[in-house]
């Protein structure tokens, strides 16, 4: 039996964040069907389209954050074909001269990193959003024109979960930037899969298949994974895999055939007329490079190599920018990173997913995060004190630092401890006595320190201090 | 009044001679007096109350090629496919009149979507040369040209992809003017092929299309192809001396081996023409231009005019506006749609322009016809290197007689035919003057200068205009 290696590309189309459209001056929002559009969106006759400058430099910040060549001057073309999601009867792309080329994202798949090489991401329009009812159907003109980037990979993903990797990463570096709120479920995302087989000794790449739009991470795994065995199932028949575009069928788990190579359209892809080429002047670069955030691989790096902090938990405080971004706030504060870290992995975001809230639900500052994390480093409070004045913090909408003054401070003075210890020794003569008996009653007497001073003694101190005054008997 | 020229007219206006309301029913009731004859309107519209713009043009009644978007005034582009279409928005150009307080009296009838050089193929019929009614007036501005040739209106704007502004005001004895790309702001223009559309106008004189040209040239940040604004006035330098400006013609297109004798006159008034440069102090001298690339003009004009614009009317579909034929699923709608709207000789254009934009064509035919046009632009441009512009008959002939032209290639005139597409191809300042009359019907001479230059191009053409002593020409009736 042969072994098969998937071969898979996809190609990622995330709809930008703007205050107006690619090419009009109509708003970039959804709102009401059909309201938020201009005469250049539908395609009026006369109309001319003007290059948006924030969906220039946001694409220009993918482009960089992908590690892509960028072009020296920016051009667009036209793809032509007629649907009536498409009112111009084109849509404005790049296609010779894409504003990112060769590019790479670094994934971690099960603890093993890749390097998944990007073709190219080019800026371009998004089309109306159409519904199709049982005989007749609905244009709506908002989404018409608003900035789409489309990221194409090279086909070097060899797996359903290296897909998923990657497309969280990207998606991630969306977020990061700010670009687009990046949502699937809104079709802010929509992804294109191909996929092809090769066996395992050939170089040749395998006849590829296509599934279009989907619209979930879920959904693009299982598309792969159900396209994988689909055609293993047909190689291993003896079969032939026909190049062709496939849709995915949610419900049923399998794919259908839509349209072969023979009716693949040609865009006549020609210059667009109306734009004159754009000077990408280093400058503006600069100006870019200048703004933009460290994005999730790097912060991931500096916190296992700079703060010590365990690749795991370093991976769980970068995967949503606002909690790194928090993280990095508190410490910068001077609370310790890696207890810091400890407190959120380990405590805060438990509390958060048990009480049903997120990161953005929390309005505790920085500087007080950072307070009560230096007075758990000091010793002056325990571990579990912070957990204890989180809770009250966050369960009762009360200041942090006030919580942390009722509960009072950690006992861990020597000499007070002694004296504590003392007193209880004289309100328990019956211990003493078990004591001098041989009895190993040391847990019995630290419950009673710690009952009567409602657990605020430094446990450790304590221990120490009470060996010391028991051998003194 | 309305066949006089602007300084005229303004002087009218401004002593109280005439008001703008009578100068406007006197333009509006000529339009409906010729209108039978020569069909130069597909609207004629009533008076609105004009903006006070203060500018030379105020009170001015003018016209616009009915592919000018004008908001709530139909415009059909002489198309059955936009036959009922009535635009949301108004054009630059027209907005820019209208604040000056010029007055629109109608929209003109053109060659379908400004594709034909004939003025026969509008939806509402043939547009006639006023000269002569058994000829054409040419395209694809026909009713602007023949409008203002007629004095319905003192000036009417046009649009140039080919020669489509320039040719028909040589056949119909008027000044015809097309800008550099980027002077006049294209939003509103209905697009024909981008690269080498233009707007322009029709006026008496060189300098009623100068007192135009400065109301409606300027940058438009609707346009990003819109050059930036220049501080300067083409009326005020109309007048400045032309003396040692050098000029030439294209020896391979004046050389004609034909016995035609109307050619012959033609070129008699042309070199006529180059006396009168001579005697105003300029040197005129013959150039050798490569012969293949002149005779490529034609063909690689076609090929990337169809190009842009089978994809420019992609959005004729008949789904978000327009016409529309219904059919039982949208491709039957919009494919019903189009075979309906569009003339057969459109759709030729169409399939003659995918045909070149395909995957297996493209490079051999849309792209080498670039090239073609790229290498006619450099040559020119290291002519405009030694010569401050090129003159040349504005046509090999007079207007043609209905049933005469085909849309064939013809060897015979080939050159003298097609050269005015070289002022397009390059987006060069472009602008031709009547020089007098063969066979009784006008002739024309053309001056095309170097991209940016527009003032000297109107310079050198008013100097020009003055010494033939055909400014100011209309053709009066009865």
């Amino acid at each position: 039996m042969n072994k098969y290696i998937p071969v898979i590309g996809l190609e990622v189309h995330c709809e930008l964040k703007s205050n107006s459209k690619n090419f009009s001056t109509a708003k970039n929002d959804e709102g009401e069907a059909n309201t938020n559009l201009s005469v250049v969106d539908i395609g009026y006759p006369g109309i001319l389209p003007v290059v948006n400058k924030e969906a220039v430099r946001k694409s220009l910040m993918v482009a960089l954050a992908l590690n892509c060549e960028i072009p020296k001057r920016l051009s667009f073309d036209r793809k032509n074909y007629y649907y009536p999601d498409l009112p111009k009867g084109y849509q404005i792309t790049q296609f010779g001269n894409p504003i990112g080329t060769k590019g790479y994202v670094m994934i971690n798949v099960d603890g093993v990193e890749k390097k998944i090489t990007i073709q190219d991401t080019h800026l371009e329009e998004d089309t109306a959003n159409m519904d199709h009812l049982s005989n007749y159907s609905l244009i709506d003109y908002n989404r018409a024109g608003v900035p789409l980037l489309e990221t194409v990979t090279d086909p070097c993903i060899n797996s359903s979960k290296e897909a998923i990797a990657y497309l969280e990463a990207l998606r991630n570096i969306f977020l990061y930037l700010g670009v687009s709120d990046a949502r699937a479920d809104l079709g802010q995302i929509r992804v294109d899969v191909n996929v092809s087989l090769k066996r395992e000794k050939d170089s040749e790449l395998g006849t590829r298949v296509e599934m279009k739009n989907i619209n979930s991470f879920t959904t693009v795994k299982e598309a792969i994974d159900v396209e994988i065995k689909r055609q293993t199932d047909i190689l291993e028949a003896g079969g032939v895999i026909e190049q062709e575009t496939r849709r995915y069928d949610e419900v049923n788990k399998c794919t259908h055939f839509m349209r072969g190579k023979v009716d693949a359209i040609d865009y006549k892809y020609y210059r667009e007329p109306n734009i004159p080429e754009i000077t990408l002047t280093d400058n503006f670069i600069n100006s870019i490079k200048k703004v933009m955030p460290v994005l999730e691989y790097e912060r991931k790096i500096k916190y296992t190599n700079e703060y010590g902090i365990s690749t795991v938990d370093a991976g769980t405080l970068t995967k949503n920018k606002k909690l790194s971004d928090y993280f990095e706030d508190i410490i910068s504060y001077g609370a310790s990173p890696k207890d810091t870290s400890n407190i959120i992995v380990g405590f805060l975001l438990g509390y958060l997913n048990k009480n049903n809230k997120n990161i953005s639900d929390i309005d505790i500052t920085a500087s007080d995060f950072s307070d009560i994390i230096k007075m758990m480093t000091d010793g002056k409070i325990s571990n579990k004190q912070v957990k204890d004045i989180f809770t009250k913090s966050l369960d009762e909408n009360i200041n942090l630092l006030e919580v942390a003054k009722s509960i009072g401070t950690q006992i861990s003075d020597k000499e007070e401890i002694r004296r504590i210890i003392n007193e209880v020794f004289k309100e328990n003569t019956k211990v003493i006595e078990d004591y001098k008996n041989g009895k190993n009653v040391n847990g019995f007497i630290m419950g009673l320190v710690m009952k009567k001073t409602g657990g605020k003694v430094n446990p450790g101190i304590t221990n120490m201090v009470l060996k010391e005054e028991l051998e003194k008997l | 009044m309305t066949n006089k020229l602007i300084d005229e007219i303004r002087d009218a206006l401004d002593s109280r001679l005439v008001t703008s309301d009578e100068l406007f029913d006197e333009s509006v009731s000529k339009a409906y007096k010729y209108q039978d004859k020569f069909n130069c309107f597909v609207t004629i519209l009533d008076k609105k109350k004009e903006k006070k713009g203060n500018t030379v043009l105020q009170g001015i009644p003018y016209a616009l090629k009915d592919n000018i978007s004008t908001k709530g005034i139909l415009t059909t582009a002489s198309s059955n496919i936009l036959k009922d279409y009535i635009p949301l928005y108004d054009a630059t150009v027209y907005k820019k009149l209208m604040e000056a307080g010029a007055v629109l009296m109608g929209k003109t009838v053109l060659d379908e979507l400004a594709m034909g050089g004939t003025g026969t193929t509008g939806h509402t019929g043939v547009v006639r040369n006023p000269w002569n009614e058994k000829r054409m007036i040419g395209g694809s501005s026909a009713g602007s040209a023949a409008a203002v040739a007629l004095g319905i209106v003192p000036f009417a704007l046009g649009s140039d992809t080919g020669d489509s502004i320039r040719k028909p005001a040589a056949y119909g004895g008027v000044v015809g003017y097309k800008p550099t790309y980027g002077r006049i702001s294209r939003y509103g223009l209905f697009a024909f092929a981008s690269s080498l559309d233009h707007m322009g106008l029709f006026a008496r004189s060189v300098k009623d299309v100068s007192y135009v040209m400065d109301i409606i040239k300027g940058h438009d940040d609707r346009d990003m192809t819109s050059l930036p604004d220049e501080d300067i006035s083409y009326v005020d330098n109309l007048d400045n001396d032309v003396k040692g400006k050098k000029l030439f013609y294209i020896k391979e297109a004046v050389e004609i081996d034909n016995d035609s004798e109307e050619l012959k006159l033609i070129l008699d008034n042309f070199y006529k023409a180059i006396d009168e440069c001579k005697s105003l102090g300029m040197e005129v001298v013959e150039v050798s231009f490569r012969k293949d690339l002149l005779e490529a003009i034609y063909p690689s004009y076609m090929c990337i005019s169809c190009a842009e614009a089978t994809s420019n009317n992609s959005n004729l579909t008949g789904i978000p506006f327009g016409y529309r034929v219904e059919g039982n699923n949208v491709n039957e709608i919009m494919m019903k749609t189009r075979t309906e709207g569009f003339s057969e000789l459109i759709k030729r254009r169409f399939v003659l322009g995918s045909y070149v934009l395909q995957k297996e064509n493209q490079e051999k035919l849309f792209l080498n016809a670039c090239r073609i046009r790229r290498l006619i632009v450099d040559n020119m441009n290291e002519l405009f290197k030694e010569y401050d512009a090129l003159i040349m008959p504005s046509a090999g002939d007079i207007a043609p007689l209905f049933g005469n032209v085909s849309d064939k290639l013809s060897d015979e005139y080939l050159i003298l035919g097609n050269h005015l597409a070289i002022g397009n191809f390059g987006g060069f300042p472009s602008i031709s003057i009547p020089s007098g009359f063969v066979n009784d019907m006008p002739v024309s001479v053309n001056i095309t200068g170097r991209a940016k230059e527009d003032y000297l191009v109107l310079n050198m053409a008013s100097k020009l205009e003055e010494a033939l002593g055909f400014k100011g020409q209309v053709k009066v009736d009865e």
